[in-house]
């Protein structure tokens, strides 16, 4: 593989400037929350208060009293309507699947649990009526520590399931014919390096609280939502709701973020549904922040217990990962499964001989957890990422020397890892070589050692991360074999306007990624269209029927590949008819620059184009006997494999060992995520995944405190960093094209947050290795930076 | 119910609120004014942000009734009459300074007001300028981009501004304008449409 320098030969490759930016920043944009229909009605949400509590008393009847309230109800209500959420990723056979109803019934197992609801005639009545519901709570004890859950006499979050444990699932490179057996090539190593990590509990925390409006009146019940998955949701809908699917129409309209957060059908989306059938009218619920901080779903929250083998020279033989991954109080749509898309990545670009994973998912009286940015592979890579600096120290060698030592070389693929996974490319010597010179490697180690010695209280320390990940979350078959209950295909449509104007129809739903500047760019380059002639349609189920939707950086690489496949078709469609016009045979003509010729022809003779094959099929007066007139395609593409971006990050953070406090000083992100559409999408896309990353290493956890109460339920609580917290990133690429996909695309989306987190942890712990520590929980804030060096010191550690 | 009046993108509306209306909701869901957003409840975000006779305030942290007699300059009425942007809005696009965009509009008038009070800040300043407004897809660096570009645009006069235009947002003495006072979160009743 060898690395190309960006060279726009059209539209894709070019930094086009955004579609979409013309009504968000003129503050014409389509939330959710804008909406307003006649007769509508708002609902507003009884939250539980109690962590896990037997609901005693609960009686809506006072709330009916107050004015403008059109009607109240409570779960045991609608016991026998409301159904349970899905878990669509039932991970093993034998998984407790705990039945989950959007408003609680007699039993409530999490702060924030929805218990009766209110629907009123302006938000303001159904939010004060909330405050006349009878509620009474006989408190059940809280289950909240992991481990204390698994014993054997600990409280039951579902006491009718006899158990905590959610699932057992085991990964086994020998069993699998990918590798040998863990414990018996860790017995002939020369060393063993074994650590605990904590991933945190973090809160995706989207801009945009979730909303949702459902209306009932028309031939089909409308829902709009704050969705990423338009599609799915409308399934699950039907399935849950038991009205018909074709009865059922869903629109994402502009969604203001989601990073998995928005990746799931949710109880809200349920109980509006199911109060928009009772009353008739229009019901919109959207939530405060508070409310989404306690009932929309978590991430991460997994403790790790990894061990790695190696030689005394540095190259690693042998992982094992054992993981207890907290699922909350319930089952997420795809919450199980997020810890088992990890256990692919644990061996990041290594070659291991062996590899074992098990995970155990468990039960807790917290929300329930599900993807968030990653989803199962930022933890993984941040596990491996940190045990090989561990290991470095462990045998003396530079961190970067012993990634070198073990990685994939880049004349080594298409690779098979222990995981079982086949990487089709990439080139982690160029991507590395790259970054070293950005940031300037050597000249930072030796400024290290002068500090070190000269005892400065502020030490640097490097941190590097060779991160890879599977993305473009597709392949169908695959996702089968792992017992995920839908596909991975991606679809495009291509209509081709009587004006030679074009609509392109995509599955995927964005929420910011820039898919109407993306699509349109590569429409325009593959029909030889203007790029300001091309309308990206989305998110809504009556002009996009077919669709997966958008999370897993897959919406570009399996969803621009359709586009691809679609616009072809349409070419090929066109070539008959320009033929018949041209009076030629469709074999001698090319297609270039969005018109037909006969092959040989100068550009500048006259041909026919899209356009005027779209007009002749649009009037149909004159078309070759036995052709359809129509030029429109659609196209489906379902990949057999990943794509998987990789990359180089480093950081050097100023860590004062005084204060405690941590600044990053310098944050060099090489990033290889294949053939670029937009590069300014892409930088953009790595900037915020970088800080995203970041967040989780410095700033960001969620609390609960004893009782069950989420101590960080605003964002006065739960620091999300600001513009003052956050350096400046440099950014470059590499580019190492996709061999599964015609684009040669991998996805951006996850990238800056799956490298990042252990580059910055991995520098902070460099900095205070002198002092004996070799870990620093995450967040590293300036309290436990300041414990890890106070306890180092006590313990003998010097600089 | 208290009688306001309040001039909100150049046009005045006389309207009978509920005392603990916050100024946001009165926009919203009375004025029809949706361009500006509600992203927490604890005046954390900074996505209602809009300028009170040319300075920023966080529109959920106000009571409608405090704002009664002001003029209110939303991301609606920012760009000239006839749409040319304003050099903030322009060089948000530029500068790909956004992606979901939900915070873009508090984000926007926050930095206008940043660049009234500070035509020529430097990136620190702009950082620790809009320190008041989250935003969780760019990581800032862009946002930082855009607004220096912005300073240099403003301050070259390449295009009249907004505020010219409507006579808010210019240059003014703290005597001229009365300095609003921020209800601090807890003290923020629930929300009244």
């Amino acid at each position: 593989m060898t690395v190309t320098e960006e060279r726009p030969a059209g539209e894709v490759g070019s930094a086009r400037r955004r579609k979409e930016d013309a009504r968000l920043i003129t503050g014409r944009t389509m939330w959710t929350e804008n909406l307003s229909l006649p007769g509508m009605l708002h609902l507003a949400i009884l939250r539980s208060p109690m962590a896990h509590a037997r609901i005693t008393r609960l009686d809506v009847g006072p709330a009916l009293q107050a004015p403008g309230v059109v009607t109240a109800f409570t779960g045991r209500d609608v016991a026998d309507v409301q159904g349970s959420l899905v878990c669509a990723w039932p991970v093993t056979e034998d998984i407790v699947q705990p039945a989950h109803p959007p408003l609680a019934v007699d039993e409530v197992r999490h702060v924030g649990e929805a218990v009766a609801v209110v629907i009123a005639r302006d938000r303001a009545s159904a939010l004060d009526a909330l405050m006349n519901i009878d509620v009474e709570y006989d408190e059940l004890p809280p289950v909240l520590d992991m481990e204390a859950a698994l014993a054997d006499d600990a409280p039951l979050v579902h006491a009718d399931q006899g158990t905590n444990r959610a699932f057992h699932w085991v990964y086994d490179s020998a069993q699998a014919g990918a590798g040998d057996d863990f414990e018996q090539v860790a017995r002939d190593a020369d060393v063993v390096v074994r650590r605990r990590y904590v991933q945190q509990r973090l809160i995706p925390s989207f801009m945009e609280p979730r909303s949702v409006l459902v209306d009932p009146t028309s031939d089909q019940i409308t829902v709009w939502s704050t969705t990423q998955i338009p599609h799915i949701l409308r399934v699950i809908l039907a399935l849950v709701t038991g009205v018909p699917e074709h009865k059922i129409r869903v629109i994402a309209p502009d969604v203001g973020g989601g990073f998995g957060g928005k990746l799931q059908v949710t109880p809200e989306e349920l109980i509006a549904f199911l109060a928009a059938q009772r009353v008739g009218k229009p019901v919109k619920y959207t939530e405060t922040r508070s409310d989404t901080m306690i009932a929309a779903h978590h991430g991460r929250d997994q403790i790790q217990d990894i061990d790695v083998a190696a030689r005394r020279d540095g190259t690693v033989l042998a992982l094992r990962a054992r993981l207890l991954a907290n699922m909350g109080a319930y089952l997420g749509l795809v919450g199980a499964g997020v810890p088992i898309l990890g256990a692919y990545m644990y061996n990041g670009i290594y070659k291991f001989r062996a590899y074992r994973f098990e995970c155990t998912g468990v039960f807790t009286t917290t929300a329930f957890t599900d993807a968030y940015r990653g989803a199962g592979r930022p933890e993984a890579t941040f596990a491996v990422e940190r045990i090989m600096d561990e290991l470095a120290a462990e045998l003396g060698m530079d961190p970067i020397e012993l990634r070198r030592r073990n990685w994939i070389r880049h004349e080594e693929f298409p690779y098979t890892t222990a995981a079982g996974l086949t990487y089709d490319s990439g080139n982690y010597e160029a991507a590395t070589a790259k970054a070293m010179q950005l940031f300037g490697y050597d000249d930072l180690r030796r400024e290290q050692q002068a500090r070190r010695e000269s005892g400065d209280p502020v030490q640097l320390g490097i941190g590097v991360s060779t991160y890879t990940e599977m993305c473009g979350l597709a392949p169908s078959r695959l996702w089968g074999s792992l017992r995920y209950t839908a596909g991975g295909w991606e679809t495009a449509t291509v209509r081709m306007l009587p004006t030679g104007r074009v609509e392109v129809v995509t599955g995927t739903s964005p929420h910011g990624q820039s898919h109407e500047t993306a699509w349109s760019q590569i429409v325009a380059d593959q029909l030889g269209v203007p790029f300001e002639d091309v309308e990206v349609l989305h998110g809504d189920t009556r002009s996009s029927p077919r669709g997966l939707d958008t999370y897993g950086s897959r919406s570009l690489a399996v969803g621009g590949t359709a586009l691809v496949q679609a616009c072809q078709k349409v070419i090929d469609k066109a070539r008959p008819i320009a033929a018949h016009l041209l009076e030629a045979d469709p074999g001698d003509l090319e297609f270039s620059g969005g018109a037909f010729r006969v092959r040989g022809t100068p550009e500048g003779e006259a041909g026919k184009t899209l356009a005027e094959c779209a007009l002749a099929v649009f009037a149909a007066h004159n078309l070759p006997p036995g052709v359809e007139p129509v030029i429109d395609a659609d196209a489906t593409y379902d990949p057999a494999n990943f794509s998987f971006p990789h990359g180089t990050h480093l950081c050097a953070v100023d860590v004062d060992t005084e204060t405690g406090r941590v600044a990053i000083r310098r944050y060099v992100a090489v990033d290889d995520v294949g053939r670029v559409v937009n590069p300014l999408i892409v930088e953009g896309q790595v900037h915020g995944g970088v800080a995203q990353g970041v967040a989780q290493a410095l700033f960001e956890e969620a609390v609960y405190d004893a009782d069950g109460n989420l101590v960080t339920g605003s964002f006065a609580d739960y620091t999300l960093p600001s513009s003052a917290d956050l350096p400046d990133f440099i950014t470059d690429r590499t580019e190492t094209p996709a061999l599964e996909h015609p684009l040669g695309t991998k996805g951006v989306g996850e990238a800056g947050t799956i490298a990042s987190t252990p580059a910055v942890v991995n520098a902070v712990v460099d900095a205070l290795r002198p002092y004996g520590v070799t870990d620093v929980r995450m967040p590293c804030t300036p309290e436990r930076v300041w414990q890890a060096v106070s306890t180092a010191s006590r313990k003998g550690g010097q600089p | 119910m208290t009688r306001i009046s309040l001039t909100v993108d150049g046009v005045r509306y006389d309207d009978e609120v509920e005392p603990r209306t916050l100024l946001v909701y009165h926009l919203r869901e009375r004025l029809g004014k949706v361009g500006t957003v509600v992203g927490c409840d604890t005046t954390s975000c900074g996505a209602c942000t809009v300028l009170m006779d040319g300075r920023s305030v966080k529109s959920c942290s106000l009571f409608a009734v405090q704002a009664d007699g002001a003029s209110i300059t939303t991301v609606e009425g920012l760009a000239a009459p006839d749409g040319t942007l304003h050099p903030v809005q322009q060089a948000f696009h530029d500068r790909h300074a956004l992606q979901c965009g939900f915070c873009t509009p508090g984000m926007i008038m926050e930095a206008v007001d940043l660049l009234n009070e500070n035509p020529d800040p430097t990136d620190e300043e702009i950082r620790e300028g809009l320190e008041g407004n989250l935003c969780r897809c760019t990581g800032y660096q862009n946002i930082v981009r855009a607004v220096r570009d912005a300073a240099d645009a403003l301050r070259a006069g390449r295009r009249p501004t907004a505020e010219e235009e409507v006579g808010v947002g210019v240059p003014h003495s703290a005597a001229a304008e009365p300095r609003v006072e921020e209800v601090p979160g807890e003290a923020v009743p629930r929300p009244m449409p």
